[in-house]
């Protein structure tokens, strides 16, 4: 092949390569289009302040769905972030023994389950025993779907720490759990806290395993022994529905849903810049 | 006949070369020598136009290989890296096999043939002085052979495109003193058929291996000719500091 | 003092490490318990037969095995083209200062939730390709079936490939390139060199989209008609494992059903632990090489 002809093929591949950007960018502008307008649209004050009414009936809104799915986070945070962070501690500080490789590749398989297995799982622990669905199964189960997450994001920023500063506390006659709670994990903590927000941000959307651990409640109920509403399943459930007025306050549900990811992410990122910055000095 | 005339080159708004010219002659060894940051790495891949791939990169002035300007607007640059192939200073194999390394660039430029192939290939490693050495093992991976063994491995793989000239970047700076006169007799053989350019800090080597030195300091030629006159009898004062080790 | 100190902290945190493990062996252990029935009574013909019949008790999972299987190698066909060119355009093509709005553009694809999708899916996505398979002279054309599910799907496995495709490409070393260039390569020959030292993390890559695709549930019951067959047919409504245990575990109204159930969800587990593992082990074995 002549060497213009070599050339010519570069351009039209390196054109293909520009070309799949722009499929991609396709469908994820199609979907914040439709998100946005159908979503904001419907939003307005009943949405956040009312509950859902009665099959057939116009109007309502999501106020139980709205609390309910702050709860859960809540719980699932309760859950995850002792157990995720001790861990992702462990990990750290022992990074090379065989139980710390175990660990981690559990970790690893933790999170490669899909989350309706964990669902699964966690109806058989939180909702067999007692025969009942409740918030906190489903905190339960969203806790074990963010545990792998914050152990990552947790060993990974302790390791990042420069091991000079490890060193200096140990040499100074600190021990282990003064050197790591004491100078590590402060120095560590603005990424730790933005692993917990990306976390919590990414269970938030959860919907498969809240089916059958918190299933669904048409009132209001913040008892954490009864099934409770969550934006997510209400979404589904009025997306599925035959009624169109359902279908618009999913759209709000889903406009919420991703405002409230966007929010936390973004907090998280200005958070780890502030923390930073008081680090600094 | 490589013609360098008045040629600059600038890194972003960094000068590293100043007004460079020089007359490199066919089949001989030209030795690039000079401290670290005097610029000789950064000429010696002008020639080939390496830098193009360094986004803030500039040159101005000319190189001309037989007369033709190698930085003149439209020039098959890709033909270029043909005709005058390069060495690294670590050794780059790819990770596959032997015969595939040296092949690569034979079928990049259409040769399908296989007799064609395994002949020219064949050629290359025996004009890098590894043919013995690798025969009975053309498929296993490159990766496996000793540091010396791969950087013979890419001199035949920049062989094998057949180029006049050959650009070689301290390409014995990470080998032993076995695998480096390994590479200085190969040096020596080769230059019958190819006009080298190497860039060395080891003024010893350059004095072994080369027919010219060219030394340079901060970016600026400051003293070309005979090697032995380089070296004996330096006509520069900083000539003769640096190959009196009176600086590094 | 300290030594004691030192063992007290080791034991504590590796206490509330050894949960994870012990959570890894509660999950396959309750799966397993809870489909007991399933598993004794049906054996290895479950895996093979096509009848999912919950008022007669015949259950077979088969069709969701099917349709898992179809959905998320149509899926990863479309995806895998795209992620790799996105990849390769970032670390490669792209102008410095467009890298970072590009990189951070893909990544919003990954944080949409699934149930968000799916309901795009249902409203925008489905009429959509209804008008195709009417234009292809589907009968009839539902709009529901696979070839939205692997649309949806594909979509979706696109980030993930991509983002761990790019880092794989941004630890080739720069030499290989380099090397190729120098023998007259053109910029398309120099990229392969680089896709070629990387190939089995980016093969890695590629099961991760896979793992992601089989084990998604919302967006692909939304829109994949959850009718369970085994069939070719793009436009026909088929079902998948996940899907399946979304829709009717809290209908099952008895406990050989609900074992039915938990016992696709133990396949689905065992499933992707295997093809998560292995593209750990490609990814893993690239940084490493």
């Amino acid at each position: 092949m002549s060497a213009r002809r070599r050339k010519i093929v570069s351009r039209v591949f390196e054109t293909l390569c520009g070309m799949a950007v722009l499929i991609a960018l396709i469908p994820l502008a199609l979907i914040l289009f439709y998100v946005v307008k159908e979503g904001a649209g419907a939003l307005n004050l009943a949405f956040f302040t009312q509950m859902p009414k009665p099959v057939g009936e116009e109007g309502g809104g999501m106020a139980n769905a709205i609390v309910g799915t702050l709860i859960l986070i809540g719980l699932a945070a309760l859950f995850a972030v002792p157990v995720g962070c001790i861990c992702g501690i462990h990990l750290s500080e022992y990074p090379r023994s065989k139980f710390s490789s175990a660990v981690r590749f559990a970790a690893d398989v933790m999170n490669g389950v899909p989350s309706i297995v964990i669902g699964i799982f966690a109806y058989g622990l939180a909702v067999l025993p007692v025969k009942r669905f409740s918030a906190i199964a489903g905190g339960f189960a969203l806790g074990l779907l963010m545990i792998p997450i914050v152990i990552r994001t947790t060993e990974e920023l302790l390791r990042l720490v420069p091991p000079g500063l490890r060193e200096g506390a140990l040499a100074l006659g600190a021990s282990r759990s003064r050197a790591v709670f004491g100078v590590i994990i402060p120095a560590a903590l603005p990424g730790i806290l933005t692993g917990i927000l990306v976390a919590l941000a990414r269970v938030a959307g959860e919907t498969a395993p809240l089916l059958f651990t918190s299933f669904n409640n048409r009132f209001w109920s913040t008892n954490l022994g009864q099934p409770i509403a969550s934006l997510t399943v209400q979404v589904f459930t009025y997306a599925i529905s035959p009624y169109d007025d359902w279908h618009r306050q999913a759209w709000a549900g889903a406009f919420l849903l991703v405002m409230m990811i966007l929010a936390l992410s973004i907090i998280a990122r200005l958070a780890v810049r502030r923390l930073e910055r008081m680090n600094r000095p | 006949m490589i013609s360098v005339r008045d040629f600059d080159f600038y890194y972003g708004d960094a000068k590293v070369l100043h007004g460079v010219s020089i007359d490199i002659p066919d089949r001989q060894v030209t030795a690039l020598i000079g401290p670290s940051g005097c610029g000789k790495s950064t000429f010696i891949r002008s020639i080939n136009r390496m830098n193009d791939i360094i986004p803030e990169a500039r040159a101005e002035g000319t190189i001309a290989i037989d007369g033709k300007d190698v930085y003149a607007p439209g020039t098959d640059v890709v033909s270029l890296r043909r005709r005058v192939g390069m060495v690294f200073q670590k050794s780059n194999p790819f990770p596959k096999s032997i015969f595939e390394n040296v092949a690569y660039g034979l079928r990049i430029g259409g040769m399908r043939n296989k007799r064609q192939l395994e002949a020219t290939v064949e050629r290359s490693l025996t004009r890098a002085a590894l043919w013995d050495e690798v025969k009975d093992r053309l498929q296993e991976s490159a990766m496996a052979l000793s540091g010396g063994q791969q950087q013979r491995l890419c001199i035949a793989r920049a062989l094998a495109v057949d180029p006049e000239i050959l650009l070689m970047d301290e390409p014995a700076s990470a080998l032993d003193p076995i695998a480096t006169s390994k590479i200085e007799e190969l040096i020596y053989e080769l230059k019958d058929n190819y006009s080298i350019v190497i860039v060395t800090h080891n003024m010893q080597q350059a004095a072994r291996v080369s027919d010219r030195t060219a030394f340079f300091m901060l970016g600026k030629l400051i003293e070309y000719g005979d090697t032995r006159q380089i070296f004996m009898n330096p006509k520069e004062k900083m000539t003769e500091d640096y190959v009196t080790g009176r600086f590094g | 003092m300290k030594r004691g100190d030192d063992r007290g902290f080791r034991l504590a945190t590796g206490a509330v490490a050894g949960l994870v493990l012990l959570i890894v062996a509660g999950i396959a252990f309750e799966l397993t318990r809870q489909s007991w029935l399933s598993i004794g009574k049906f054996g290895l013909s479950f895996w093979t037969t096509k009848v999912w019949d919950p008022v007669s008790g015949e259950f077979g999972a088969l069709p969701f095995i099917w349709g898992t299987l179809y959905s998320s190698v149509l899926a990863l066909a479309l995806a895998t083209p795209i992620a790799l060119g996105i990849a390769i355009f970032i670390t490669e093509l792209s102008p410095r200062w467009l890298r970072q709005p590009l990189s951070y553009l893909t990544e919003l694809l990954a944080a949409i939730p699934s149930i968000v999708y799916g309901l795009w899916g249902i409203f925008v996505l489905v009429p959509i390709v209804r008008k195709i398979e009417i234009a292809l002279g589907a009968k009839p054309a539902l709009g529901v079936g696979m070839m939205a599910a692997a649309l949806i799907l594909a979509i979706m496995v696109i980030p993930f490939t991509s983002s761990v495709a790019r880092e794989i490409l941004k630890n080739v070393p720069s030499t290989q390139r380099e090397a190729a260039y120098a023998l007259g390569s053109t910029r398309w020959e120099a990229i392969k060199v680089a896709m070629s030292y990387g190939k089995s993390g980016i093969f890695g890559a590629v099961m991760l989209g896979f793992g992601r695709a089989l084990g998604e549930t919302m967006a692909v019951t939304m829109v994949i008609g959850n009718s369970p067959r085994v069939s070719l047919s793009l436009y026909a409504p088929q079902y998948t494992m996940a899907a399946v245990i979304a829709n009717e575990f809290t209908e099952a109204a008895d406990e050989l059903y609900l074992h039915a159930l938990i016992e696709i969800g133990l396949l689905l587990f065992i499933i992707t632990i295997i093809i998560n593992g292995l593209s750990r082990l490609l990814i893993w074995r690239m940084k490493n090489v």
